[in-house]
């Protein structure tokens, strides 16, 4: 083979009573790849995404990770290896910024100097002021600082793979924009393969190199923007056409930039 | 007069070191115990609802019982795990005082600790949890490193409750023979010192007040996250446990313990032999307020060394005898059985303190009454009260077959109150005490038992069985054999049934050995 995937879902589903949350989905992610898994909720996604480092144990079928079965690694060392990014953040409350970032370093025994010096380059890399910022707790942050704090956490432990879930869904527009934009630039500058679940195609289109469609359960397409314009599905069109309706309203109701 | 130029607030003071102390070193052992049993527990049930349910009802139902009443049940119930540890191992361990106190204490202390510490661990948001296992904890890692943390403030609120609720109840350990601030108030009830009483409740009520301020600086501090006040309350709770432990510790163990019962010729003549035998030059304290079944098993046990005790009352609760005897044969009898468990009956004081049916003077004259003989007749229009045991006692039994006693109607009172009931006419006969000073008071006339169906109730001396060779003690004790008469033991009691400075035990106790020593 000649690229083997850094996350691969084969014919992988998950049941929480009656309710098939992941059907038959089989999803391979390449390294280096950034794919946004797109769909409502109760669609299936987070569960997805939960699968690959355990936080939920599927029911049927094989998940890889970096070619390993997840099956066959210990569910906490795997977790410690892969990075992730809560909703709104998941910070501890009673753990300073610093503690926070440094966590998992700390759980997997890393040397209290190494991990000094680790946060304050996370913090740097994230764009948080290590002053003003390091002793602090969580409560005191604004809403976009809790996030930044929140992946510099997921990158601590210098992992290959980082899930995020609906890691920017919370904020205000702009911050959500320059988050966004300055994660982008991270995966790129780091290697990361990257997953993130988003209900916003936008965010999706504008992020993603790739984009998966899930609802009510099963994988409905995956591809590129430009591929899944092509897709057959009513319900993935509908969703690419969101978009670009909105840029078209948009368009008509604002005065173009530059002008007076 | 002000009410604080009084000197018994200076007595009370005196005692403070010692009461305070072993206050707060039980309730202290016991709330770690509490926490020890329950934080654990709290941990392993919290994501268990059956067992959880099970055990806060367990707790709960704990908390139903009175403080007095599980304190009580905690001596028989280590005298009779002593007694089994004996049998088997061969070693056996004190039933008295400060581990029944603790035990029941803890037992006590454990449903608001199980309680928040369960409402604490099941309150954190379930994503912070999903965030531990997500950034790689184990879930011991997570418990520790998370849970138990986010929980911590809502467990501190439950800490504080239960250590008020410790200090609190911890009053209450003094008839099963922990010395506590209880004291006072045991003391003062019974021989009617409200200064004491007074002293008891304000010293209990500050140190659980002082204990809530700081332990809730704590928890603020936890909540807020903010380190300065919770170190204040840490420091606080530290000195304030140092400065009342301090002064009590490296006491010397060696000292005579004189013990007391629970009503006040008890504390005036456990007060009398402690002087005698400081007098003596021999370290003395006196333990009282002790239960009536606990006293003598204390006495068997060693942790008390002597106290004095009614020969008819150890006749029917030890020797289980129904018989009566006359006295100087009772008293034999008794010695010698008591012999047996190497207790030393060192000789009679020279009263009795016995049951007597007793009314006032002018009445019995009235109605032509001398004896129990007499009264008979009579009974069947009357009313008679007694303490809270009489009627139930074998004596009430004795007296009724011997003759044929019916009365109109039967009443339980406060021993205190009986006195004054029988004199204002509320009811026509008492079952009292033959050594109150109160007969003298309200001119009250005891009946003769001409059949003998009470037991004579001689005041007698009793020393533990580690003392049974100990010539000092009994040499200092000798003087007071056979010098105690009634008329004397009477005016004793009746002083300490006031309410002045000259009423406290330690004042009567002087009064008396004035009145007897020259004898």
């Amino acid at each position: 083979m000649p690229s083997r995937p850094m996350i691969g879902y084969s014919h992988v589903s998950k049941n929480f009573g009656a309710l098939k949350a992941v059907d038959d989905v089989s999803l391979d992610i390449a390294e280096g790849e950034f794919l946004a898994i797109v769909g409502g909720s109760g669609s299936g996604k987070t569960t997805l995404l939960r699968l690959a480092n355990r936080l939920i144990e599927a029911d049927g079928g094989t998940i890889t990770v970096e070619g390993e079965d997840v099956q066959t690694v210990d569910p906490v060392a795997l977790r410690r290896r892969i990075g992730y990014v809560f909703q709104s953040g998941g910070l501890f409350p009673h753990l300073s910024v610093a503690d926070n970032i440094g966590i998992t370093p700390r759980l997997l025994g890393a040397p209290a100097a190494d991990i000094t010096a680790r946060v304050d380059e996370l913090l740097e890399l994230v764009q948080l002021d290590r002053r003003a910022h390091r002793d602090r707790l969580p409560e005191a942050l604004s809403g976009g600082q809790r996030q930044r704090v929140g992946v510099a956490r997921a990158l601590a432990a210098r992992p290959r793979i980082v899930l995020m879930d609906e890691p920017f869904g919370a904020l205000d527009p702009l911050t959500r924009d320059a988050l966004g934009e300055d994660f982008r630039e991270l995966h790129r500058k780091l290697g990361l393969t990257t997953v993130m679940i988003t209900h916003d195609m936008t965010e999706a289109i504008l992020l993603a190199d790739r984009i998966a469609v899930m609802r009510g359960g099963q994988l409905l397409a995956q591809g590129t923007p430009a591929e899944l314009s092509t897709s057959g599905d009513a319900y993935v069109l509908e969703l690419l056409r969101t978009p670009r309706r909105q840029v078209e309203r948009l368009n008509a109701l604002l005065p173009q930039s530059g002008a007076a | 007069m002000s009410l604080f130029a009084d000197p018994r607030w200076g007595e009370a003071l005196s005692h403070l070191p010692d009461y305070l102390g072993n206050h707060v070193r039980v309730s202290l052992a016991a709330l770690a115990l509490g926490l020890a049993i329950s934080l654990p527990l709290a941990i392993l049930t919290r994501n268990r609802p059956a067992p959880r349910a099970v055990l806060l009802a367990l707790a709960s139902i704990v908390q139903t019982v009175p403080g007095l009443a599980l304190l009580a049940l905690f001596y028989p119930l280590l005298l009779l795990a002593a007694s089994v540890t004996l049998a088997w191992f061969g070693i056996s361990f004190s039933a008295f005082g400060f581990l029944p106190a603790m035990l029941a204490l803890a037992l006590y202390s454990m449903l608001p600790v199980l309680r928040n510490g369960i409402t604490g661990l099941n309150g954190i948001d379930p994503a912070l949890i999903e965030a531990a296992k997500g950034v790689g904890m184990t879930a011991r890692q997570s418990l520790i490193m998370v849970e138990l943390p986010l929980a911590l403030p809502v467990m501190m609120a439950g800490i504080r409750t239960a250590a008020v609720w410790v200090i609190g109840t911890a009053t209450l350990s003094t008839p099963i023979g922990q010395t506590s601030l209880g004291n006072y108030i045991f003391a003062g009830l019974q021989t009617q010192n409200w200064v004491f009483v007074l002293f008891g409740c304000f010293a209990s009520a500050l140190l659980a007040l002082a204990v809530d301020q700081l332990l809730g600086l704590i928890e603020s501090g936890l909540r807020q996250r903010s380190r300065l006040p919770a170190a204040l309350g840490g420091i606080g709770i530290a000195a304030l446990v140092l400065a009342t432990l301090v002064p009590t510790m490296g006491r010397s163990s060696q000292s005579y313990v004189v013990g007391a019962k629970t009503f006040a010729e008890q504390y005036v003549l456990s007060a009398l032999l402690r002087d005698r035998l400081q007098a003596a030059g021999l370290s003395a304290t006196a333990r009282s307020g002790l239960g009536s079944s606990v006293i003598f098993e204390a006495l068997k046990a060693g942790d008390i060394d002597l106290y004095v005790d009614y020969s008819g009352t150890l006749w029917a609760n030890q020797l289980h005898r129904t018989d009566i005897k006359p006295r100087a044969e009772l008293l034999a009898e008794l010695k010698t059985a008591l012999a047996k468990d190497h207790i030393t009956l060192l000789g009679e004081l020279g009263f009795e303190n016995a049951y007597a049916l007793v009314m006032p003077k002018k009445r019995a004259e009235a109605l032509g009454i001398r004896s129990i003989a007499d009264l008979a007749a009579h009974a069947p229009t009357l009313s008679i009260a007694g303490d809270y045991e009489f009627f139930s006692r074998p004596e009430w039994a004795a007296l009724q077959k011997s003759y044929g006693l019916s009365f109109r109607a039967q009443r339980q009172m406060q021993p205190d109150f009986m006195y004054a009931a029988v004199a204002s006419g509320e009811v026509d006969v008492i079952a009292g005490y033959t050594s109150d000073g109160l007969i003298a008071k309200y001119d009250l006339l005891v009946l003769d038992d001409p059949r003998h169906a009470i037991p004579p109730y001689d005041a007698i001396l009793l020393l533990a069985p580690k003392r049974a060779g100990d010539e000092r003690l009994k040499t200092a004790l000798l003087p007071l054999l056979g010098k105690v008469d009634i008329a004397t033991m009477r005016e004793a009691n009746l002083r300490a049934a006031g309410n002045d400075a000259n009423s406290s035990p330690d004042a009567v106790a002087k009064w008396l050995w004035e009145k007897v020593g020259k004898r």
